[in-house]
Order: C-alpha cells, then sequence, then structure tokens
C-alpha cells in the first residue's frame, strides 16, 4: 500500500498538496473518505476473495481429478461449491467492479469525489465482517451453507448455524451494494463537470449507471428472500413449506428476480471497462455510442421478464415456458448489437495489442462462446437435458470469468499506470494474459462435453465415462489458478518498481483520466473541467 | 494403489485421445470420448437432439463469420502494418441490419423449439402411471395402478467409492430396484419428494423433472428401445446428491407383463405378519439390509455418524438406553428448536423393518443390549 500515491507526489504542479493531509498507516484506510483510497480497498478486497474462492475451487477440481472420494467429505465438497459461488459473485465480482467505479468514475465525469464520501467509506468496511462471517461458516458446527449459492429450501431449511452466518453476510452485503449504488448514481447524475452531458459520458459510466439501479432494485429482493429463509428456520413461518401452505418453488421465482439481473449487475460494468479499452488501441472512436447505451439498457429492461429461464425444470405450465424462453432469447439481439459494435470500433482502425487490448479480445472471443451456449439453455426443450449439468457450469464460467474477471485484468492493466504512476512490465502481463487464456478453456471448454453427455453439477464424484474430461478440467484449473499469481507478481512489481508513466500512457485514451498527472493526485479536478 | 491404477488408466486413454486427435483430426478423436448427447430412444429425446444440432451449427456459421471479421481486422488493421485508423463511428443502415437479422434468425430457432415444448407438455392419454417420490437419497417408484412401490437404492458397493476396490462398469450408475417400463407405452410420471428438492433426469429419455415436496408434477415418456437406461438426481439435495441415480429398465410387453406377475407375488410372499415374534439372529440379518439402505448414509456402516451433523450410533445413549425412546426416535424424526433435522421421521418403513433395524443398531458395533424389538411393539407404538 506505500506506493498509494499521498503527499509526496503531489509535486506534479497541480498545487494539491495542501488538500492532501489524512492520518498515515492503517487509520488512514480505516478513516478515509478520498474515493481513490477506497477504490484501492475495493480491488485490493475483491482481490484477496478471488483468491479465498479459487483455493475453494482447486479443492473441487482436486477432488474431481478421478472419480471415488479422494481428497473431501461430500458435505465438505458442498459447503465448496456454495462458498466458491458465494464468495466469487459477493466477494470478488462485485466488489470488483465497485473498486474500478469508484476509482475511475470521478476522474471520468470530471468530478473531485464521490457525492457522498463518508458513506463510501462505510459502504466498504461492511464487507470485511461479511467476509469473515462466510469464512468463519466453514468452523461452526455443522460446516458452512452447503445448498448451493441459489439457496434453495427445503435443504437451506435442514442446514446448521453455518446457514445463518450466511444469510446474515449476504444482508450486510446487500446492504453495502445498495449504498454503493445510490453513491454512483448520485455521483453520475450529479457531479458532473460543465459540458459533460450524459450521452458525452464515457460509457463505463454509463454501464454502471445502469447496473447501479440494477442493484437499487434487486438487491431487496434478495434481502427479503434471505429473510424469509431465517424465519422460516427459526421463528416458525411457512413461506416454502407446502405443508403449512407455503410453497418451495416460491423461493426460486423471488431469488431468481433477484439473480438474473444479478447477471448483468456482474457482467455490464466489464461491458464498460471493455467499451474504454478497445477504442483506445483501435485509435478510433467507439462505434455506435447511442446505440450501446440502448442495448445495455435494453438489456437491463429484459433482465427483469427472463428469470424462470432458471426454472425450466420446475414444471412451469406451458405458457409460461413460451414466454420465459421468448424473452430470453430476445436478449440475444442486443447483446449481438453491442459484439457487432466493438467489432466496428476495431474495423479499420489503427490496432495494437498491449495488454489491456489482448485481454479485450479474448473477452470478446470468450464472451461470445459464453453468449451462445446461453441462447442454446434459452431454448426450454434444450435446457431439459442440459439444466443443472456441467453445460451450464461451463456456460456461465465463459461469462463471469471469460467475461467479467478477463475484463477486470484488462482494466487493471489500462489504469494501472494512473492508479500508481507507474507502468506495468509488458511482457509479464501479455505472458498472463496467454497462460490465462489458455488454461481458462483447458478447463471450462471440456465441461461443455461432460454436460451434454450427462455429468450432474455439484457432484462429488462421478461415472467412469466423465473420467477423461474431468482430468483435463481439474488440469487446467490448477494453471488457472497458479497463473494467477503471476498476476499478483505483475501488478506488486508495477507498484513497486515499475518505471514511471506519462499522464497519457495510452496514445489512443481521449477520456478525462487521462488529462491529470500520473499517478492521480490525492485530490483531482477540485476546480471542473470544461467540457466541449 | 487401486487409485494409482485408475489414473494410470485415465491417463492413457487420454493420451490415446490426444494422439488420435493429432494423427486422426477431431471427429476420430471425439469418437473415445464422451463429448454429446446421449443416443435418444424417445420421440422427445430426438427432437431434443435435433434441436441441438441445428441451433449448435446456426452458432458455429454466425461464430465463424464474426470473428472471421474480427481477426481480418487483427491482422490487416494493425498499427505494426501501417494501417491508419479512419474516424467513423456510425452508421445507421448498418446498426439496423445487425439489429434486424439476429431478431429474424431467433424466429427460426423458436419455431420448431416451441413445437417440442407443446409435444413435452401433453401428457394426456398415458398407458399407465408411476408415481415417483425422491428422499434422500433414494427413489421411490409406485406403480399405482398394479398396487405395488418399491425403494431404488444405489447399489455401488461403498469399498469402490472410497478407492478400496476397483470400479464396476456401471459405477454410481446401478441401482438394486431399478424402474421396469414397457416399450413403446407412454408412461406418464407423477413426480413428487419427501424431504426436499431432487429432480429426476434420465437424458436417453429426455425428461428432467423437478420432484417438489409437497407439490406433485407430472411428465411422460415413451421408450421405443429395449434396455438399461441410466440417470441421476440432478437438483442438489444434500450430502448424498451425487449418490442417488435412476436406472430404468425398458422391457418388451411381454417380459413386462411377466415381470409384474413376479412382482405381486414377490409382495404377497413378502408380507409380514406383524405379530410374528422373530427371533434375535433373523431380526439382525434383516436389519443390517435395512440399515444399509436407509441408515448408513449418514450414520455409516460403522455406527460412527459423521458427527456434529449426523451422531454416532455406536455408544448412543438413545440407542442403549430404553427402547420406547428409540423406537420414538424412528418413528417420528427428530426436531430441534422446533424445526426437523436431517434425523426424519421413517414411519414409512415397515413395522417389521423398523423393528430389524432397531434390533440391529442396538446389538451391533459397541452396542450390545442383547435384547430384540419386535414388530408387535412398533405397531403399538405408531398408535
Amino acid at each position: 500500500m506505500s506506493s498509494i500515491p499521498h503527499d509526496h507526489v503531489a509535486g506534479h504542479g497541480e498545487g494539491h498538496e495542501e488538500h492532501a493531509h489524512h492520518p498515515a498507516g492503517i487509520m488512514r484506510w480505516i478513516t478515509t473518505t478520498n474515493h481513490k483510497d477506497i477504490g484501492t480497498l475495493y480491488l485490493w478486497f475483491s482481490f484477496t476473495m478471488f483468491i479465498v474462492g479459487g483455493v475453494m475451487a482447486l479443492t473441487i477440481r482436486a477432488e474431481l481429478f478421478q472419480p471415488g472420494l479422494q481428497v473431501v467429505h461430500p458435505e465438505f465438497f458442498n459447503s465448496m461449491t456454495t462458498l466458491h459461488g458465494l464468495i466469487m459473485v459477493f466477494g470478488a465480482l462485485m466488489p470488483g467492479a465497485v473498486g474500478f467505479a469508484n476509482w475511475m468514475i470521478p476522474l471520468q465525469i470530471g468530478a473531485p469525489d464521490m457525492a457522498f464520501a463518508r458513506m463510501n467509506n462505510w459502504s466498504f468496511w461492511l464487507l470485511p465482517p461479511a467476509a469473515i462471517l462466510l469464512v468463519t461458516s466453514l468452523f461452526v458446527p455443522g460446516g458452512a451453507a452447503a445448498a448451493g449459492w441459489t439457496l434453495y429450501p427445503p435443504l437451506t431449511i435442514q442446514a446448521g448455524m453455518g446457514m445463518d452466518l450466511t444469510i446474515f453476510a449476504i444482508h450486510i452485503m446487500g446492504a453495502s451494494s445498495i449504498m454503493g449504488s445510490i453513491n454512483i448514481i448520485t455521483t453520475i447524475l450529479n457531479l458532473r463537470a460543465p459540458g459533460m452531458t450524459l450521452m458525452k459520458m464515457p460509457l463505463f459510466c454509463w454501464t454502471w449507471l445502469i447496473t447501479a439501479y440494477l442493484l437499487v432494485a434487486v438487491m431487496p429482493v434478495l434481502a427479503g428472500a434471505v429473510t424469509m429463509l431465517l424465519t422460516d428456520r427459526h421463528f416458525g413461518t411457512t413461506f416454502f413449506n407446502a405443508a403449512g401452505g407455503g410453497d418451495p418453488v416460491l423461493f426460486q421465482h423471488v431469488f431468481w428476480f433477484f439473480g438474473h439481473p444479478e447477471v448483468y449487475i456482474i457482467i455490464m460494468p466489464a461491458f464498460g471497462i471493455i467499451s474504454e479499452i478497445i477504442p483506445t488501441f483501435s485509435r478510433k472512436p467507439l462505434f455506435g455510442y447511442a446505440s450501446m447505451v440502448y442495448a445495455v439498457a435494453g438489456i437491463a429492461v429484459l433482465s427483469f421478464l427472463v428469470w424462470a429461464h432458471h426454472m425450466f425444470t420446475t414444471g412451469l405450465p406451458t405458457a409460461g415456458l413460451l414466454f420465459y424462453m421468448y424473452a430470453t432469447m430476445l436478449i440475444a439481439v442486443p447483446t449481438g448489437v453491442k459484439v457487432f459494435n466493438w467489432l466496428a470500433t476495431m474495423w479499420k482502425g489503427s490496432l495494437t495489442f498491449e495488454a489491456p487490448m489482448l485481454f479485450a479480445i479474448g473477452f470478446l472471443f470468450l464472451f461470445t462462446i459464453g453468449g451462445f451456449t446461453g441462447l442454446v439453455c434459452a431454448i426450454q426443450p434444450i435446457d431439459v437435458q442440459i439444466q443443472d449439468t456441467y453445460y451450464v457450469v461451463a456456460h456461465f464460467h465463459y461469462v463471469m470469468v471469460a467475461g467479467t474477471l478477463f475484463a477486470f485484468f484488462g482494466g487493471t492493466y489500462y489504469w494501472l499506470p494512473k492508479w500508481c504512476g507507474r507502468m506495468y512490465d509488458e511482457k509479464l502481463a501479455e505472458i498472463h494474459f496467454w497462460l490465462s487464456f489458455v488454461f481458462f478453456n483447458i478447463t471450462f471448454f471440456p465441461m461443455h462435453f461432460l454436460g451434454l453427455a450427462g455429468m450432474p453439477r455439484r457432484i462429488p464424484d462421478y461415472a467412469q465415462q466423465f473420467a477423461d474430461w474431468n482430468m483435463v478440467a481439474s488440469i487446467g484449473a490448477f494453471g488457472f489458478g497458479f497463473t494467477q499469481l503471476l498476476f499478483f507478481y505483475t501488478v506488486v512489481k508495477c507498484i513497486r518498481s515499475g518505471p514511471s508513466a506519462p499522464a497519457r500512457p495510452w496514445e489512443g485514451g481521449t477520456t478525462l483520466e487521462w488529462t491529470v498527472p500520473s499517478p492521480a493526485p490525492y485530490h483531482t479536478f477540485e476546480t471542473p473541467p470544461i467540457v466541449k | 494403489m487401486v487409485r494409482i491404477k485408475t489414473g494410470n488408466r485415465a491417463g492413457r486413454r487420454l493420451l490415446q485421445a490426444m494422439v488420435a486427435a493429432v494423427l486422426l483430426g477431431p471427429g476420430a478423436a471425439m469418437a473415445a470420448l464422451e463429448w454429446n448427447l446421449q443416443s435418444p430412444v424417445t420421440p422427445i429425446a430426438q427432437q431434443i437432439d435435433d434441436l441441438h444440432t441445428f441451433i449448435f451449427w446456426i452458432c458455429v456459421v454466425i461464430f465463424v463469420a464474426v470473428f472471421g471479421v474480427m481477426f481480418y481486422s487483427i491482422f490487416r488493421h494493425r498499427k505494426s502494418v501501417g494501417h491508419e485508423a479512419h474516424q467513423f463511428h456510425e452508421n445507421t443502415t448498418v446498426e439496423i441490419i445487425w439489429t434486424v437479422i439476429p431478431f429474424l434468425i431467433l424466429l427460426f430457432m423458436a419455431f420448431p423449439a416451441t413445437k417440442t415444448i407443446l409435444a413435452m407438455k401433453d401428457t394426456s392419454a398415458p398407458a399407465m402411471t408411476v408415481k415417483v417420490t425422491g428422499y434422500q437419497w433414494k427413489w421411490n417408484y409406485d406403480y399405482l395402478q398394479e398396487g405395488f412401490g418399491f425403494y431404488s437404492n444405489l447399489a455401488t458397493p461403498t469399498a469402490q467409492i472410497e478407492n478400496r476396490a476397483p470400479k464396476g462398469e456401471h459405477y454410481l450408475l446401478e441401482v438394486d430396484n431399478p424402474l421396469v417400463v414397457p416399450v413403446d407405452s407412454k408412461i406418464r410420471l407423477l413426480i413428487t419428494a419427501g424431504d426436499v428438492i431432487h429432480a429426476w433426469w434420465v437424458p436417453a429419455f429426455g425428461v428432467k423433472q423437478d420432484a417438489i415436496p409437497g407439490f406433485v408434477r407430472d411428465t411422460w415418456f415413451k421408450a421405443e428401445k429395449v434396455g438399461t437406461y441410466r440417470g441421476q438426481c440432478a437438483e442438489l439435495c444434500g450430502k448424498e446428491h451425487g449418490y442417488m441415480p435412476i436406472v430404468v429398465e425398458v422391457k418388451s410387453k411381454d417380459d413386462y407383463a411377466k415381470w409384474v406377475e413376479a412382482q405381486k407375488a414377490k409382495v404377497a410372499a413378502a408380507g409380514d405378519d406383524p405379530n410374528k415374534v422373530w427371533d434375535l439372529k433373523d431380526l439382525l440379518a434383516r436389519g443390517e439390509k435395512v440399515y444399509a439402505g436407509n441408515c448408513a448414509a449418514c450414520h455409516q456402516a460403522t455406527g460412527k455418524g459423521v458427527p456434529p451433523a449426523f451422531p454416532a450410533l455406536d455408544g448412543s445413549k438413545v440407542v442403549t438406553g430404553p427402547k420406547a425412546v428409540q423406537i420414538k426416535t424412528v418413528l417420528n424424526g427428530v426436531e430441534r428448536d422446533g424445526k426437523p433435522t436431517a434425523m426424519v421421521s421413517w414411519k414409512q418403513l415397515s413395522d417389521t423393518d423398523i423393528a430389524a433395524v432397531i434390533t440391529y443398531t442396538r446389538n451391533s458395533w459397541g452396542n450390545q443390549t442383547g435384547g430384540t424389538v419386535q414388530p408387535s411393539e412398533i405397531k403399538v407404538a405408531r398408535q
């Protein structure tokens, strides 16, 4: 952390030094209301959780390396799949996206800080207790939650107190997300520099604005669902128990009314990052800016109308199946528009392939595969065969890992020079990309085959015909996991000893953050810039 | 040792597949590995298979076209070959085209999918109906018209799962009592569950239906080929979720009729007289089987359980204490703080089975109470 710019870097002629007073050491981070400090906290928290969730993933892949039980017991295996999902979604991907938002939105719209600086501090500091609740639930009697990250009752009603800790963790993380979103919405709507109309904002700010609205809309729904679980567990209600007039499937409806928008919450900030990187390294403006904004808005609206495609085998009525199938298929249209626009941005550009661009192209390529398999899953009769199989596991890792995570890697390399004033080692970053790309595909591509051939997900042991592809996937997973140590090394090396970066390290960078020095001074845009 | 041997075999197969892939092209290599949907044996599964193939190829064509353009751009429009960036950033015509064309392609996909959905949901006019109930962790099949039913448990020995014995051909996909149905007949399934949500799935039939406690859903299949078909529970249902397979034997109509007769005769013969007085030896033999089929998943064959979630029976106060307490526990299950625990009620077992399994637990491992529990005591306790 020592490398994060403070007082001594303000000598870039901006005259900010008199404003950069803040406590030193740990108190700086606990009491900070500075959007850059808080962004940094979010990003390191996200990386830490990524490692914790990654270790859980490797535990899963170690057990699945061969048929038979070798490494863990089935109950612990179920806890691993459950916590891996919860930690990656709520601990790694969402806070990672908020970290990028904290750092970049004020810099991109010319605002001095986030609108609610103290609430920003509180939104972050809610997260570590939630993470501690989740991780320590492994050590309570009965073990951690083991019913899958989707927490379907009645299985969750049977569970021990680890489930209660999980429910409280979700409440806390939900509160954090709602506060973060209100902050982002207010910042974008009220603190833009003079002349920066909404339709002149960088696309990253647009995708986050829409994401924040989705979060405010659906996080309370999740809180409601898990609260009903809690009262069913301890206070004698029967929301999800048919014996008392409830319905276990009700939980699934409420959960996925949150859960489907949630997956767009995770991918849309990534869309934004990619929409910043591709124009920069194509040296060309983003193609179809307005249609990009409309496409994101369209996806957001549709995301509220498709939740029951996660429930195609629960026995929905025919009309329901048809409605949710058609609505889900429609999402392919705005998603296609986005992919075509990114390609058109590259078309006749002047392309270079630094690490951010490599990750953006990797994103484009693999996210599109994930989009196509999503379309396959949307066809209800096909989904009957592949629902709850490894095909679905492959599908959502193509959009969550090769989609969002690759965009985060690309975004990290893209903005690291701005964050710490130093350049990363291009060669190491490119090796990081190629290893990630290759190992990702070795891990997840065979899972399509496993799912089609009939291997259910969330099982600790499997029939012999699935042995070969599982072994391939496990080898890939360990390769992918260890590759991320290289990412850590590359980032630390950059922070400690990278060569100094200019204010605008990328020739094609046109947005406002490249007009302030690198590293970005502790306070920026105290006098708003004028945008023409 | 066994584990290492398995690993070598799998490794060798993988190596062969990789070599084949390099030498013979992808088609030949894929033949050695499972990589596509299982061969369909019902009209619905066939339609699903065709639908998947159709949509797969549409996606492949679009993918190749779109990324062909991207790679062309990557090679021709790079700065290192001196390409100058054009500054265009809008073209309404192009944008309308690439919004409308995907929409039309989607219509093409939606049409056959709709037809299949309508066919799948039509459960009318079945030849026979079987009620399927999912339990943690086994299936129960009730032949409603024939008046008999049975449980279907995993038949793979624990030794194979724990790598103490070589794994069989149908490792984890074998059961003691399969569902038996006649060929070429529309079989309607009424699916529900007794505890948590399960899902009944046989890939070759194209049937997957969640089993929801407290609700009954229906689905159907019509197998067109005699044979044995295997599937698994597809909804996470707790610790042994990976160990509750589904096996369906499709028999010719004659064989099926014979099987039904045999089944009815067996039920008649096995009807236990609840007033019969059993001796310890017979109860222990019967109890061991009941224990293996119903209790060992949690309490373990060793009686040691998996504390704290699944308590040990060996040395347990309940098992070695007064009979009445243990009978009540088995019949009613255990509630803690007013909510059910993993120890559910076992009252669906017969009086004789419950008497046998209680006798077994009271006289196994370190427990040596010496006495028996008779079916008549269970009968009384039920009232």
